[in-house]
């Protein structure tokens, strides 16, 4: 009898089901309480409909979320990815008001400039040793400072039809920023499976000692992620920046990192590092992103409708642990036993 | 010689050429002529606590306030207090210890002020309140209150509303971030405006979090739920309106004549937005109070008696009058 490791199994395709789960249920509740929640149809050649929103203003944290899940596979996290995407989307915005390069450049200036924020993120992490938490909220902070300098205080706001077509574009009959997620998962999905980085991550996430011993390149390996994130992040700013036609520096992503958090670890990718999963991660974000528009829906009063996102989310994380699942079978069987 | 007048005005400078040749330009403008019309009056030193900076619109009150003082020829004290009471305080009280004439306050919270305040009575000092209130047990210890009735803006946008749709309208309102004082007053004040008019119904009621990109998200999904049954929408601010705009734009209908669209504040966007056509109307809340808060604190000063709440006039504009006042927004 060869056992599967118990391991292996138990993460990943128990890390999945529950979030998957999770986002049925959600579907399935809209089903019988919100007539018109599955109503698609063809307006201007392109698809119509609550799912399509969900999926196209779903993207910002989908794309957020894939930086942040290789973050937290290291066993850090990012709390900079808001101030980040404000910061790429002053960028952008106010170089296209000027008008002076070509769409190209504005796209890989932006996306640069939120490399190197990334990038200083790491450096804080691998060079200062600061943690993470406290070394990206620095980020945090004076991003969005630096946002507002770049757009001098102003909400920038752009017609150029290349940067419009970014947030608000169609390809195939489908938002393009469907695309562009598909394209962002499918390179980290390649890059961390297909190539050594995915075990990298991991085993920095699990150990990271160890992982130095076996000759890993930690240091290396850690900035990348860090990079990595801030261009997610970049790329987020960007897609929200073109959604609304304007770069609001002081509002843009606010608070959009703890979404992105939430989305990983709903996604059942633990905050200590180690085992990801990007796929969680994506579903994650679909989860949040149908319950804020679930709410709208169902016309909840906006004060009290914090309290049923935190319900549906915590019954999701709490699924996912063990200990509690193992408890919750365990009082079942008992009153009987005890009768 | 104009260096002769300049002499009480610039002690320290007097000698610094280019300075003395910028003040020699200015005088040539205009520029400093209230300052030297006022000099022959003893002149105020007013103190002047500000929350901070967080906003345009705070940012725009600042403004105001320092432009008027330097208008009137007023010594001002400034203090940001970054948005912490204590700092406040502190102010106060140096502001108190400094003997200044008046205090503007524009407080951060409504309690804890009583101790401060009865300072500055006992110094004879007078304080007036901008844009928010105080809570405190003895009213003497404020001399007046300026600011604008949040309730009142509501009703003005709801009278315009039912005036504009002929009494019949089914309504979408983006609320501001669920209980701050603007996003509750502002939605209390336009269903009491609307109360009279049983054909006028809110059918929904979101929070889009004063924010441009929710407002968007907000309205997409009413859109959806709601279809072609919403003929307005009314948002707490100008952003979650222009948000608003863009959803209602995409979903294949016309924002300003398919769906009426409102909202308040009155910052440029909106009347960019209104010279479009594509937003209907906005109720102004003004943060240009320098000019009323240094009339209450000059008439205090005197002695003469002052209400305890002056209500700073918000206007109501329209697509009508949008492109005429456009050149002249300051903020």
């Amino acid at each position: 009898m060869s056992k599967p490791s118990p391991i292996r199994s138990g993460s990943r395709a128990g890390s999945l089901l529950w979030p998957a789960i999770g986002l049925v249920a959600l579907l399935a509740g809209n089903l019988v309480f919100s007539p018109g929640f599955f109503h698609l149809e063809i307006r201007d050649g392109h698809v119509y409909g609550t799912l399509i929103d969900i999926l196209n203003q779903g993207t910002r944290v989908m794309l957020l979320s894939l930086g942040m899940t290789l973050v937290i596979a290291t066993g850090g996290v990012d709390l900079s990815v808001g101030s980040v995407m404000a910061v790429a989307g002053a960028v952008a915005a106010s170089m296209v008001v000027r008008g002076s390069a070509p769409f190209g450049v504005v796209i890989a200036a932006s996306l640069a400039v939120s490399a190197l924020a990334g990038l200083l993120n790491g450096c804080l992490v691998v060079y200062a040793r600061i943690q993470p938490i406290v070394a990206t909220l620095i980020l945090m902070v004076a991003g969005r400072g630096a946002a507002m300098l770049v757009a001098d205080g102003q909400i920038l706001t752009f017609e150029h039809p290349g940067f419009v077509f970014l947030g608000n574009g169609h390809f195939l009959g489908m938002p393009f920023t469907l695309t562009l997620a598909a394209l962002a998962l499918g390179a980290t999905a390649w890059a961390t499976r297909r190539t050594a980085l995915g075990l990298f991550l991991e085993s920095i996430g699990d150990n990271e000692r160890a992982a130095r011993f076996c000759g890993v390149e930690t240091s290396r390996v850690k900035l990348f992620v860090y990079a990595f994130s801030g261009v997610c992040a970049g790329l987020a700013g960007l897609v929200a920046a073109s959604n609304i036609k304007a770069a609001d520096s002081s509002r843009a992503g606010e608070m959009l990192e703890l979404d992105a958090i939430l989305a990983v670890v709903v996604g059942g990718t633990t905050l200590t590092g180690g085992r990801f999963s990007l796929i969680g991660s994506m579903l994650g974000a679909l989860i949040i992103q149908t319950l804020t528009t679930t709410l709208y829906n169902w016309g909840l009063p906006p004060a009290v409708a914090p309290v049923p996102k935190a319900i549906v989310i915590l019954s999701v994380c709490l699924m996912q642990s063990p200990q509690f699942r193992e408890r919750l079978s365990f009082a079942r069987p008992q009153p009987k036993g005890s009768a | 010689m104009p260096l002769s007048l300049l002499k009480p005005f610039a002690p320290s400078i007097r000698f610094t050429l280019s300075i003395r040749r910028t003040l020699h330009a200015l005088i040539a403008t205009g520029l400093l002529a209230p300052c030297l019309v006022r000099a022959a009056q003893p002149r105020l030193t007013i103190g002047f606590s500000q929350v901070g900076a967080e906003s345009a619109w705070r940012t725009a009150e600042t403004e105001s306030i320092k432009s008027e003082g330097a208008k009137r020829g007023v010594t001002l004290k400034f203090s940001d207090a970054q948005g912490r009471q204590e700092n406040q305080i502190k102010a106060l009280r140096s502001f108190i210890a400094q003997k200044v004439d008046a205090i503007i306050l524009a407080p951060v919270v409504e309690t804890g002020w009583e101790p401060v305040l009865r300072d500055a009575k006992r110094a004879k000092i007078p304080v007036v309140l901008v844009d928010r209130g105080v809570k405190v047990s003895d009213e003497s210890l404020f001399a007046t209150l300026i600011a604008s009735d949040f309730i009142a803006e509501g009703r003005m946008a709801a009278e315009w509303l039912a005036k504009k749709a002929g009494g019949k309208a089914r309504i979408v309102e983006l609320q501001g971030t669920p209980g701050a004082a603007p996003a509750i007053d502002r939605k209390k004040g336009f269903e009491a405006g609307l109360a009279s008019e049983p054909g006028m119904r809110i059918i929904a009621s979101q929070s889009g979090d004063f924010r441009r990109a929710n407002g968007k998200e907000v309205m997409e999904a009413l859109i959806k739920k709601h279809g072609s049954e919403i003929t307005a929408v009314y948002a707490h601010n100008d952003d979650m309106a222009i948000g608003a705009i863009q959803a209602i734009e995409e979903s294949g209908r016309k924002p300003g004549s398919d769906v009426i669209v409102l909202s308040i504040d009155g910052v440029r966007g909106a009347f960019e937005a209104m010279v479009a056509g594509k937003l209907n109307c906005t109720v102004e809340c003004n943060p240009l109070l320098g000019p009323l808060a240094f009339d209450a604190a000059e008439k205090a000063v005197s002695g003469a008696a002052l209400p305890k709440k002056t209500i700073v006039p918000d206007r109501v504009f329209d697509q009508s009058t949008a492109k005429s006042v456009i050149a002249s927004r300051q903020y």
